[in-house]
C-alpha cells in the first residue's frame, strides 16, 4: 500500500503483471474513489464550464461526457478532466486526487471574477460524497450484464447512464475509462460502491477478472499514451505540445487562457511529446535525460516503464520538432549509461 | 518462503554459497516476491571487483528499481547471462539458475558475519 496524496492505495493486489495482462486480455477492476467530484449545477453553468475549460461544451448533450482541459492563464493546464452532462444545466466534473484543492480553489476564484458574464449558478466540491470503481477490458461488458442485468451494448464510448445497481443509489455509468480497452467508470456513494465492487468480483472471478492496482494502472495508460497530470501535464504544458490539441477548440469563443494557449499552438520551437522505445537493454523512467547522437541534452523522460504487453521498454518525452519524427534515433540516459532508443508511433498499443 | 540452509543472507536480501575455489551470489526468494516480476538485470562484467556492503549491480521490475549489495569482496570470474537475458528466472528460481555472479575472494573469513538461514528467517520475519 502506498500514500497517493492522502489516499492508501494499493500498488498491487496479486502482480502488476498479472493485473495488467488480465485488463488487456479479460477484465481488471480498480478502486480510484480518489479521484474528485465536482457538481457545477445552475443557468449558468454551461456557460461558465465553456469559459473555464478547452474543449467546446455548448453541444454536449446529458448522457455524454466530454475529456477536456482547465486552462491557466498562461498557456498551461490546471488539470485534465472528464465533464458529465447530467441535464441541460447540470454538469459532474471528475478531477485528478492531487489537484482537488487547486482546482476547486480555481474555479471559485474565476467564479467570482467572471460572474458578470455568466448566469447564477452552484458549484460544489463532492469529491467525499463519491466513490468510483473502474471496471475494464474486453470481458468488462459481458460481466457487468451478468453481475446486474445491465444492457450496455449500446452504450456507446463517452456516453453514460444514471441508473441503480447494488441498491436504490444512484449510479452513474459510464462507457469511459483510463486503460486503453473498452470498459466502465462507476460512480456511486461511499455504501453502495462496496456492494458494487463485491458483486461485480464475484461474478467476475470465474472468467478472469482481476482487482488492479495503481501499477497496473499506469502501465496500461502508459502503452495507450494517455497522459498523467504531473507527469506529462503540468502548469507549464502547452495542450498542443502534449498532442492535446484536439481538445481546445478555438472557434467555441472566447475561454480563460485562449491567447495565450493559441500562442504556444503556433511557437515553432515548441516542444512536442513523443513515444519512445528502447533499441538497447534498458528501462526509462521518469526524469532520465535524452540526448541526441551527438550527445546535445535535448529533453526528459516524463514517463517510461517495461511494457508487459509489449515485452520492451516504452516511455513518453518532451522532444524539440528537429528530433520528434518517427525513426529518429535518440539516447536515454540511465544511470549514466546512454541507452539507444528511437522515436515510435503512439499509441505504443492499441486494442484489435 | 524458501531459505536454502546451506547458504549464508545479507540484511539486504543477497546470499551466498561458498565453494572451492569461489562464492556464488544471488538474490532471495524473499527478496524476488517483494520485488515482483522482475524485468532487467544489469551486472559487472568478468574481471570487475565487487566490495563487501557497496552496490554491485541493480535489477528492476515493472515499477522499481533496487539496488544489488554484495556480501563478500573479491573479483568476478563468472557473469550468469541466463540472469541477464531473461530476469524472470530470478523469480522462478532465485536460487539456482536465478544466481548472479561466482566471485573469486581472497579471505574466506569474510562469510563468517553473514546471517545463517535461521537468523536470516528470523530477520525476515521481524520485517513483517
Amino acid at each position: 500500500m502506498v500514500n497517493f496524496h492522502g489516499w492508501s492505495l494499493p500498488v498491487q493486489y496479486k502482480g502488476l503483471k498479472q493485473e495488467h495482462l488480465a485488463c488487456r486480455n479479460g477484465a481488471g477492476i480498480f478502486d480510484v474513489s480518489h479521484m474528485g467530484e465536482f457538481l457545477v449545477a445552475g443557468l449558468g453553468a454551461r456557460g461558465f464550464l465553456n469559459y473555464v475549460t478547452t474543449n467546446d461544451l455548448s453541444t454536449l448533450t446529458p448522457g455524454k461526457a466530454q475529456y477536456s482541459l482547465f486552462p491557466n492563464s498562461n498557456g498551461g493546464i490546471v488539470d485534465d478532466l472528464l465533464v458529465y452532462c447530467l441535464s441541460e444545466n447540470e454538469f459532474f466534473l471528475v478531477v485528478n486526487a492531487s489537484n482537488v484543492q487547486k482546482d476547486f480553489a480555481h474555479l471559485n476564484m474565476l467564479k467570482t471574477q467572471e460572474a458578470h458574464q455568466f448566469k447564477p449558478f452552484e458549484l460544489s466540491n463532492r469529491s467525499s460524497d463519491y466513490s468510483q470503481i473502474a471496471l475494464q477490458g474486453p470481458l468488462a461488458e459481458s460481466i457487468l450484464k451478468n453481475a446486474f442485468d445491465l444492457d450496455t451494448s449500446n452504450l456507446k464510448p463517452f456516453c453514460f447512464i444514471e441508473t441503480t445497481l447494488a441498491s436504490d443509489t444512484n449510479t452513474i455509468v459510464s462507457r469511459t475509462g483510463y486503460t486503453g480497452e473498452d470498459g466502465f467508470e462507476i460512480y456511486s456513494n461511499n455504501v453502495a460502491i462496496g456492494s458494487i465492487w463485491n458483486q461485480l468480483l464475484e461474478t467476475g472471478l470465474p472468467v478472469g477478472l482481476e482487482p488492479c492496482g495503481l501499477g497496473a494502472r499506469d502501465t496500461l495508460r502508459l502503452e495507450a499514451r494517455l497522459p498523467l497530470y504531473g507527469q506529462e501535464l503540468g502548469e507549464m504544458t502547452n495542450p498542443y505540445s502534449a498532442g492535446l490539441g484536439w481538445v481546445v477548440k478555438p472557434e467555441k469563443g472566447d475561454f480563460w487562457g485562449k491567447s495565450q494557449i493559441i500562442a504556444g499552438r503556433n511557437d515553432a520551437s515548441a516542444k512536442k511529446l513523443v513515444g519512445l522505445a528502447a533499441i538497447e537493454r534498458g528501462i526509462f523512467r521518469t526524469g532520465c535525460a535524452v540526448e541526441s547522437p551527438t550527445g546535445e541534452s535535448i529533453g526528459t523522460v516524463t514517463s517510461g516503464t517495461y511494457s508487459p504487453s509489449l515485452e520492451k521498454t516504452i516511455a513518453l518525452a518532451y522532444l524539440p520538432t528537429t528530433h520528434s519524427s518517427i525513426g529518429s534515433e535518440i539516447f536515454v540516459v540511465v544511470r549514466d549509461k546512454k541507452i539507444k532508443a528511437e522515436v515510435v508511433k503512439t499509441p505504443f498499443y492499441k486494442r484489435s | 518462503m524458501s531459505i536454502p540452509k546451506n547458504l549464508k543472507y545479507t540484511k539486504e536480501h543477497e546470499w551466498a554459497l561458498l565453494s572451492a575455489d569461489s562464492v556464488t551470489i544471488g538474490i532471495t526468494d524473499h527478496a524476488q516476491n517483494s520485488l515482483g516480476d522482475l524485468v532487467f538485470v544489469e551486472l559487472p562484467t568478468s574481471g570487475d571487483s565487487i566490495t563487501k556492503g557497496e552496490t554491485f549491480g541493480v535489477v528492476e521490475s515493472i515499477k522499481a528499481v533496487s539496488d544489488l549489495y554484495a556480501p563478500v569482496t573479491g573479483e568476478v570470474v563468472e557473469v550468469n547471462q541466463e540472469a541477464i537475458d531473461n530476469p524472470s528466472s530470478l523469480n522462478e528460481n532465485p536460487y539456482d539458475s536465478g544466481w548472479l555472479l561466482k566471485v573469486k575472494i581472497t579471505e574466506t573469513d569474510q562469510l563468517n558475519d553473514l546471517m545463517s538461514a535461521d537468523d536470516y528467517e528470523a530477520f525476515v520475519s521481524s520485517l513483517s
